[in-house]
Order: structure tokens, then C-alpha cells, then sequence
């Protein structure tokens, strides 16, 4: 793994000012990743390139859009009938937030799974966090821009929610609005913004990278890299994996981009905004159902927004609710069938989000909100404290080389059950 | 102080009072100036002075028959003027105060019965109440029912049940004369 020096005069000439070769190949061709990686490692980069779709087709949107409350509309339909591939630009970017949402979502259940949010990561997962918020932002003030009336009763709803603090709640929402409502200096800050976040977003994207490339990626088995033997490089093995996945990516997006460009977005939607008439069913969009699920469980308005904002707050201090020394769910267990009921308690919250609060939705919705919070504050404790998981193979390598390839029974094999270990377990 | 170690402690202090004074005074200076732009720029996001400027709105109430309810705009949300019925305003002035989440003698938020004057903005995320037209659903007490979450006000405006916490507010507002009403 010697550093390569470029042979190329020019390239040695730039190399010795700014070391960009040297720098490229330490972290892009030889970087050293774990020789396990599965396909869920894909989600990470599948995610970088969203975010760049992201920025590339919304900057050329931007050069079309008018942010007024008067025009914004007209001016969507402008960018879809008569700009030159501007239904292109407009649906990829429409379905390319639902794929970004999609690919993060996969990707931060991949960390739950696999333990990735432990030591020696905390730092990484906050940054994960972070960008989870900042897309949020990003995705909520983007839906209010083409200004149709679910774009103005989202908007409503949600800076609504900031009227929930005690004293200074209504001078908060009249401040977010820089008026008495939902109105057009709400729409041109919300541009602003649009605009700005996605950069922020990709500045905490290069901490989150920093703080990967000096730990190293986690690996299916969640053990440490112990030695050469345990990576591969970067390039060719993983960059060739990641074109692989995003091929796949590209393909499903470009389905939902080319044949079904509306089937996620809201048919009100077309409808332009009028601060008169609220619609009759109000749902956010998809990557939202879970939260806003949270939000009506709680019937309390204080209570509602502390819990939604908590919902993803408490994903700060999960490293410390799950307090197992044991990374990968491989290896615990009880943990796995946690996990497991917690993915299908949060698409229970989706479902629940999807449709109007009355019925058995109302206590579906506070079961399975009361089981979020669970899962976090009594679940994991309780689990890491009384779980035995089994025992961790030596190194990466010799679980993929010698152990079967690094499968579910690999680690079974030298599972011994002696009851000193229970005993121990249970004063932990 | 003194008796601890002399010699180093005077001639320490006497070249660190200097500098020491000079950190903190372009610390501070630089903290006010720091504070001093933070204000300016977080009070541009406040209402600019053209949309305070449309604070009020006056209507003709002459053409509200009795039992219709109109919907005006002011500041950019819907008020909702409201001609009760004998029957509305009975069922209004009738109710317990005990039997209220917020509670508010009908006579204080209407005090011409005939007349009630609310802002049509839920109070809990600020949905626009239905009711206002004819064939509107009402909700269980005649008032307004908002959709998004499922409050229900009576014909007070007054929240009766649902996630609302509070009633619809009562603008200020004064009558011009018996057709004239000034919203703000």
C-alpha cells in the first residue's frame, strides 16, 4: 500500500502543492474497508449520490422557480409545460427526495442493526442524525415551494407546532411566518433556506466521512479491524459494489421518475394555495407518516410536539440505552427479535399516520407510539443488561475465510454453554 | 496570596494584567458586536412594516342573513362572522362554564349575541374549522369541526372536544355602526 507518486509532471507539479493524488488515493482506491461488507453497506454512498441529484437538478429548477406567492405556482406549471426537459428536472427531484428519504431510512436501520452507532462511532451516528434533520428540514420547506394547497396546509401545520411552546410560542410562529399567517415572506425564507440547507447538509456529510475514515467502516460482524488480512481496498472491490447498487438505485427511481411520477405526491396538490379553505384530509408525505403519527397519538398539542421532536432526539442517546458491548445483532440473540419488532412497530406507525385518527387508529397509534419510546428507554437497557449474546469470532478474516463465509451459523459452531457464563451475564 | 510564592506572583500579574485586560476588552467588544448583529438579523424575519400596515379590514355585515356565517380575510387568515339563530345563541349563553376546556361566558366573547366574530384558525395547528358553509359538517355542538384533527367548537367558537387547547380567538374588533364592523 505504498502511496503512489504520480508520474505525470503536471499531476507531481499540482501533488506537491496540493496533495489531492496522495489524498484521493488514501481515502477513495486504497482505503482499507472491512473484506465483509454486505449489500447494506451500499446505502451510504447510494445516499451521497441522492444528495448530489439532489443539488444538481434543484439548482437548475432554481433558475426557473419564482418564489412569490403569487407566481410560485404558475411557475411550477411553467417549469413542467414549457422549459426544456423541466418535467425531467421536476419529477427527478419530486421522486429524488423519496428515494433519498428511502435510501437513509435503509441505511440508519442498517446501523441499528449491525450496532454501528457504538463506540468508538457515537460521534459519526450524531452527524448521521444531523443530516437526518437537516434533510427533514430541507424536504418539508422544498414541499411548501410549488405553493399548491397541500404545500400551504403542510406549511400551516407545521410551523403551527412551534405555537406549542409555553409564553413564547405565538411570537415564535408570527417570526417563522414574518406575518399573521402563511404567506408570501413565509414562502421566500423557506426558498432561502431550501436553498441553503442542502450545503449545510453536505458540509455535515464531510464531518460524518471524517469521523468514518479515522474509525473505519463497522462490518456485519461488528468486530474491530485487526489486521490487514481483515480489509480489502476500497477501489476496486467496493467502488465496483457501489455502481452495482446504484445501477439498481437508478433503476427504481428512474421507474417511479418516468412511469409513475405523481403516485407518492398528493393530487391537492395541483390545486393552488388558498389560506381559506383547508383541505379535507391532510397527510404529509410517506417519510413523514411515522412522525406524524407520533405527533396525533398524544392528545395534548404540547404533548404531541415534544414527543414527535423527541421520536428522533432520543436516536442521540441510543448509544448509551444500548449499553451491549456487542456491536452486530449476529451475535445478540434477544436484540435481533427487537429490532426486528421495532422496524414493524415503525411501519405500523406509517400506516397509522396514513389515515385520519379515529377508530382503532387512535389506539394503534398510542400502542405503537408508547412502543417507539419503549424500544429505546426500556427495551434496549433491559436487553443489554440481561441478553447473553454468543461468542464473537477471532477476527473478520477468519470468520470469512475459514468460518463458512461469515454466516448466521458460523459463530453457533464455537458456542459453549457454561453456566459460569450465565452467572456473570446476570451481574453485569 | 502573597505569602504563597512573591517574587513570581508579582511579576506574573503585573505582565499578565496588560494582556489580560486586553483579551477580555476585544473579547467583549467582540462579543457585543456579535450580539449586536445577531438582533438586526433575527428581527428581519419579524413582520415588515407593509404587512403590519394591513392590520384591519372593515365589512359590511348588512347582507349576513340570520344563520349564515361569511368568511373574511385579515392579516392573510379567514374571521369568521357569524349571524346566530335564537336557537345558537341559547344553546351559547346555556352552557356550563364547568363544562368547558376554556372557559368563557359566551357574553364575553359576543357581546351583541346576534353577532359572533371569531378568527377562523383552529388553535390547535391552525387548520381553517368547517362549518362556515351551508352543508358543512358542524361537529356535536352547531359550532365549527375542524378536519385535520378532529376539534369541535359550539357557537361560541369555544373549544368542546378535541386536541384544540384553546377557543377560536375573538379579533378585536368595533361596530362602525349597526352595518359596519372594524376587524383590528
Amino acid at each position: 500500500m505504498t502511496t503512489p507518486v504520480p508520474q505525470n509532471r503536471v499531476a507531481q507539479w499540482i501533488e506537491y502543492r496540493l496533495p489531492i493524488f496522495s489524498w484521493t488515493n488514501k481515502h477513495l482506491v486504497d482505503y482499507p474497508a472491512p473484506r465483509n461488507l454486505n449489500y447494506w453497506w451500499n446505502f451510504g454512498s447510494l445516499a451521497g449520490f441522492m444528495l448530489v441529484l439532489q443539488i444538481v437538478t434543484g439548482v437548475v429548477l432554481a433558475m426557473h422557480y419564482t418564489p412569490h406567492a403569487d407566481h410560485a405556482f404558475d411557475s411550477v406549471e411553467h417549469i413542467m409545460r414549457d422549459v426544456e426537459w423541466g418535467w425531467l428536472m421536476r419529477y427527478l427531484h419530486a421522486n429524488g427526495a423519496s428515494m433519498f428519504f428511502a435510501v437513509v431510512y435503509i441505511h440508519l436501520f442498517r446501523g441499528l442493526y449491525y450496532g454501528s452507532y457504538k463506540s468508538p462511532r457515537e460521534i459519526l451516528w450524531w452527524m448521521g442524525v444531523i443530516i437526518l434533520l437537516l434533510m427533514m428540514a430541507s424536504a418539508f420547506m422544498g414541499y411548501v415551494l410549488p405553493w399548491g394547497q397541500m404545500s400551504f396546509w403542510a406549511a400551516t401545520v407545521i410551523t403551527n407546532m412551534t405555537s406549542a411552546i409555553p409564553w413564547i410560542g405565538e411570537t415564535v410562529v408570527t417570526w417563522l411566518w414574518g406575518g399573521f399567517s402563511v404567506d408570501h415572506p413565509t414562502l421566500v425564507r423557506f426558498y432561502a433556506l431550501h436553498y441553503l440547507l442542502p450545503f449545510v447538509l453536505f458540509g455535515v456529510v464531510f464531518i460524518h466521512l471524517w469521523a468514518l475514515h479515522h474509525r473505519k467502516s463497522n462490518n456485519p460482524l461488528g468486530i474491530d479491524i485487526k489486521s490487514p488480512k481483515d480489509t480489502i481496498p476500497f477501489h476496486p472491490y467496493y467502488t465496483v459494489k457501489d455502481m452495482f447498487g446504484l445501477g439498481v438505485m437508478m433503476f427504481i427511481l428512474l421507474i417511479f421518475t418516468f412511469y409513475m411520477p405523481n403516485v407518492l405526491g398528493e393530487v391537492i396538490n395541483y390545486e393552488k394555495a388558498n389560506p381559506l379553505q383547508t383541505p379535507a384530509h391532510i397527510v404529509p408525505e410517506w417519510y413523514f407518516l411515522p412522525f406524524y403519527a407520533i405527533l396525533r397519538a398524544i392528545p395534548d398539542k404540547l404533548g404531541g410536539v415534544v414527543a414527535m421532536v423527541a421520536s428522533i432526539a432520543i436516536l442521540f442517546i441510543l448509544p448509551w440505552l444500548d449499553s451491549s458491548r456487542v456491536r452486530s445483532a449476529r451475535f445478540r440473540p434477544i436484540y435481533k427479535w427487537a429490532f426486528w419488532i421495532f422496524v414493524v412497530d415503525c411501519i405500523a406507525l406509517g400506516w397509522v399516520g396514513a389515515n385520519t385518527p379515529e377508530g382503532n387508529f387512535i389506539w394503534i397509534g398510542q400502542v405503537t407510539t408508547g412502543y417507539y419510546f419503549a424500544h429505546f428507554l426500556i427495551v434496549l437497557p433491559l436487553i443489554a443488561k440481561f441478553e447473553r449474546p454468543t461468542p464473537l469470532p477471532e477476527s473478520i478474516h477468519q470468520a470469512v475465510l475459514k468460518g463458512g463465509g461469515g454466516g448466521e451459523d458460523a459463530p453457533a459452531a464455537a458456542a459453549e454453554a457454561a453456566p459460569a457464563d450465565a452467572a456473570a451475564a446476570e451481574k453485569t | 496570596m502573597a505569602d504563597a510564592a512573591p517574587s513570581q506572583d508579582s511579576s506574573s500579574e503585573h505582565a499578565g494584567t496588560r494582556r489580560d485586560f486586553l483579551v477580555l476588552a476585544a473579547g467583549a467588544m467582540g462579543g457585543m458586536a456579535v450580539v449586536g448583529i445577531t438582533w438586526p438579523l433575527i428581527e428581519t424575519m419579524n413582520p415588515s412594516a407593509d404587512v403590519l400596515a394591513l392590520a384591519s379590514t372593515e365589512v359590511d355585515i348588512s347582507q349576513i342573513e340570520e344563520g349564515q356565517v361569511i368568511v373574511v380575510k385579515w392579516r392573510g387568515r379567514p374571521v369568521f362572522i357569524r349571524h346566530r339563530t335564537a336557537d345558537e345563541i341559547a344553546s351559547a349563553q346555556d352552557v356550563s362554564l364547568d363544562d368547558l376546556s376554556d372557559p368563557q361566558p359566551d357574553a364575553e366573547r359576543a357581546p351583541r349575541p346576534q353577532w359572533l366574530i371569531v378568527e377562523g384558525v383552529c388553535t390547535h395547528l391552525g387548520c381553517v374549522p368547517l362549518g362556515s358553509k351551508i352543508g358543512d359538517p358542524r361537529g356535536e355542538f352547531g359550532g365549527w369541526f375542524c378536519p385535520c384533527h378532529g376539534s369541535h367548537y359550539d357557537t361560541s367558537g369555544r373549544i368542546r372536544k378535541g386536541p384544540a387547547p384553546a377557543n377560536l380567538p375573538v379579533p378585536t374588533y368595533e361596530f362602525l355602526d349597526d352595518t359596519l364592523v372594524r376587524i383590528g
